[in-house]
């Protein structure tokens, strides 16, 4: 959490240099942001489907046992997607280190700052139809961006340490996951719970790509920037050149 | 100290051939998951070491531990497994009574201060300074700390002394607390079930009476050798879980093919107890074999935690019956709806803009 907030987490408001085209463009997510953005958007719709099946199981197969893997196999691709899942994230955090300044937005919010809480609001206006335009942003505007670090970052942190306590269950208590997990136990002594909160918390960020992907489409139709195009090509258009 | 019995000498004493005794041993060797070598040092401990001495005090609780306990399965148990322990005090099965048996209790404590252990049964409720469980004309309360301060060790037998068990379920109104944290200066080891299994119960003492110290203990207190496991781990069902072949209503055919409980709301998945391998009255059943799932009675307030029926734990906290599926499609349900609403708007918003932009 950053006191100072960089200008650059805040609108747009100079002329970009080299002005005489209408149109404008910054590089702004850089290959790796990208790449994880859909794998881990991929991961999540494989989670919440497998996760959803395991908590409610399709109707029963019959025949023979050994014949049948159906409830083995939707558990396995749900643990090898919560694997892609957390790896990836770790990955992400890495190149929040050496990326590039928005690489490091969805880790840190600039709680302190008057400005951005001022243009949280602004942004909530525009949501509202309060505001007549909305500001233009290089990275993302203030609103999506506390609603991504408290869905994504604190959230798959979550997913991920109830996730892998769960699993740790299974594994084993000699298991390196119930090592590294297993005092996730000392807080749900039943882990019935540690079931029912992983279980809430994907329809939280069920919830969050609901939302998120109609803001996607409509900020890409109605803001003055480009914004699917970005999280495909990395760079951010801008349709004008007003402040 | 007085010098105590061993363990063999009472059960020659009362008949018992050394053959069986050493049958005995085996078997407990093999229940506690100890190479067969082990068996040799557990004779040898009954032999030579004297018994240890038990207080076995009564909380607020139903005696069925007590009930398992003198079930434990293998045919010594009922004449020797009572005779392996010195159990100097039990209300519920001395043949002293009223002060006499309180003098029994308080003689333990003096002349076996540090060395003997302490068995709860069942918990003490604290709300209205404990009247809610007098024992001896005192509160339970009072008579638990008294003996606990001089002991050893404390075993709290089943889910009411480990967790709080029914008594303490919503909303407790006698504030039944479980031992631990009434007890906190001593070790604590944690036997939980509702009973627990008469075998597990034999063998965690047969290990400290053995190896002279506390077997070990999971995060929460539970010896490992019998609670490191769920029942979904061992459970014989499992490969009809694995396969997805369920049990979808009681006495459909999947019930009668013994398909696995899982959508009847078993609660293996989620239980640590030795059930599923141990099995109950001399390893003949368990409550899946005999075709219901498990309710989860060794686990830490399982009463409250929903139907014994429904596969997703409910969520009282919305004040009418929700489970995280239906609180999770409520919202998504509401979130679309105000998506679909909000994205109607912002095309009337853009198709007047445009007018007026002339666009
Ligand atoms: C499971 C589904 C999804 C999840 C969890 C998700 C999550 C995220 C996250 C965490 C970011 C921030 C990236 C960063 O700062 O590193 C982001 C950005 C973005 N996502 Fe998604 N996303 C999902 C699906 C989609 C879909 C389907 C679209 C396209 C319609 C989309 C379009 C975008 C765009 C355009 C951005 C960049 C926003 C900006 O320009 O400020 N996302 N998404
Ligand atoms: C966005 C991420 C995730 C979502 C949406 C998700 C969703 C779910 C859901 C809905 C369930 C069913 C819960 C229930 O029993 O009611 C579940 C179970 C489970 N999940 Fe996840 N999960 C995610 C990430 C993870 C991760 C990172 C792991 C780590 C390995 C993980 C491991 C498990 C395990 C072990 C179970 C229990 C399986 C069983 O009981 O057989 N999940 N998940
Ligand atoms: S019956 Fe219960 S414990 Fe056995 S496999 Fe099914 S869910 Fe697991």
């Amino acid at each position: 959490m950053t006191v100072q907030t960089d200008p650059k987490d805040l609108a747009v408001h100079e002329t970009p240099p080299g002005e005489a085209h209408a149109r404008t463009s910054v590089y702004v997510y850089e290959a790796p942001v990208r790449l994880w953005h859909w794998i881990n958007a991929l991961a999540i719709v494989v989670l919440s489907v497998t996760g959803y099946l395991i908590g409610s199981p399709l109707h029963s197969t019959g025949g023979s046992g050994t014949d049948n893997f159906l409830m083995g196999g939707i558990r396995f691709v749900h643990f090898t997607a919560a694997y892609v899942f957390a790896i990836g994230f770790l990955a992400r955090l890495y190149w929040a280190f050496v990326g590039n300044h928005h690489a490091r937005q969805l880790f840190t919010l600039p709680f302190w700052n008057g400005a951005w809480w001022r243009e949280l609001f602004g942004e909530l206006k525009w949501y509202l139809f309060l505001e007549k335009e909305p500001k233009k942003y290089v990275g993302h505007n203030p609103l999506a961006h506390a609603v991504m670090f408290f869905v994504i970052t604190l959230g798959s942190i979550f997913m991920i340490l109830t996730g892998f306590a769960l699993y740790a269950e299974g594994t084993g208590h000699d298991s390196w996951q119930w090592a590294a997990f297993g005092w996730m136990t000392a807080i749900f002594p039943n882990t019935q719970g540690l079931h029912t909160w992983h279980h809430l918390g994907m329809w939280v960020i069920i919830l969050f790509v609901m939302v998120h992907v109609y803001a996607a489409v409509r900020e890409d139709i109605m803001s003055r920037q480009s914004i699917i195009s970005t999280m495909i090509s990395g760079e951010r258009m801008f349709k004008d050149n007003r402040p | 100290m007085a010098a105590l019995e061993t363990f063999y000498d009472v059960i020659r004493r009362q008949g018992i051939s050394r053959r069986s005794f050493l049958k005995f041993c085996s078997l407990a060797a093999a229940s506690m998951g100890l190479p067969p070598a082990m068996a040799g040092r557990i004779a040898h401990a009954m032999e030579t070491k004297p018994r240890i001495p038990v207080l076995w005090v009564h909380g607020l609780e139903c005696t069925c531990c007590s009930e398992s306990f003198i079930r434990s399965a293998h045919p010594l148990a009922k004449d020797v497994i009572l005779s392996m322990i010195s159990l100097d005090y039990d209300p519920v099965i001395m043949a002293a009574a009223g002060d006499q048996a309180e003098a029994a209790l308080e003689d333990t404590i003096q002349r076996y201060k540090g060395n003997y252990i302490l068995a709860v049964e069942g918990n003490p409720p604290l709300n209205e300074d404990g009247m809610f469980c007098i024992v001896g004309g005192k509160p339970f309360t009072e008579q638990l700390k008294h003996a606990a301060k001089d002991a050893m060790a404390v075993i709290s037998w089943g889910s009411c002394a480990s967790w709080g068990c029914v008594q303490a379920a919503h909303p407790n109104p006698t504030q039944a607390t479980p031992v631990h944290k009434v007890i906190t200066d001593k070790p604590v080891i944690k036997v939980p079930g509702c009973p627990p299994i008469a075998e597990v119960m034999t063998g965690v003492v047969t290990y400290m009476l053995t190896f002279g110290r506390l077997p070990e203990l999971d995060r929460q207190g539970r010896p490992k050798m019998f609670y490191s496991q769920r029942i979904h781990d061992k459970c014989y069902r499992r490969p009809h879980f694995d396969a997805g072949q369920f049990v979808e209503e009681w006495d459909d055919e999947g019930a009668r093919k013994g398909y696995c409980l899982y959508k009847m709301g078993c609660k293996g998945p989620t239980t640590y107890n030795a059930c599923s391998t141990t099995r109950w009255n001399e390893g003949v059943s368990f409550p899946i074999q005999s075709g219901h799932g498990c309710i989860g009675c060794s686990e830490d307030g399982f009463w409250d935690k929903g139907s014994f029926y429904e596969r997703l734990t409910d969520i009282k906290q919305f004040g009418i019956e929700a489970n995280a599926d239906k609180i999770g499609m409520t919202a998504a349900g509401v979130a679309g709806a105000a998506i679909a609403t909000h994205a109607a708007l912002s095309a009337v918003k853009r198709a007047r803009a445009g007018k007026g932009e002339n666009q």
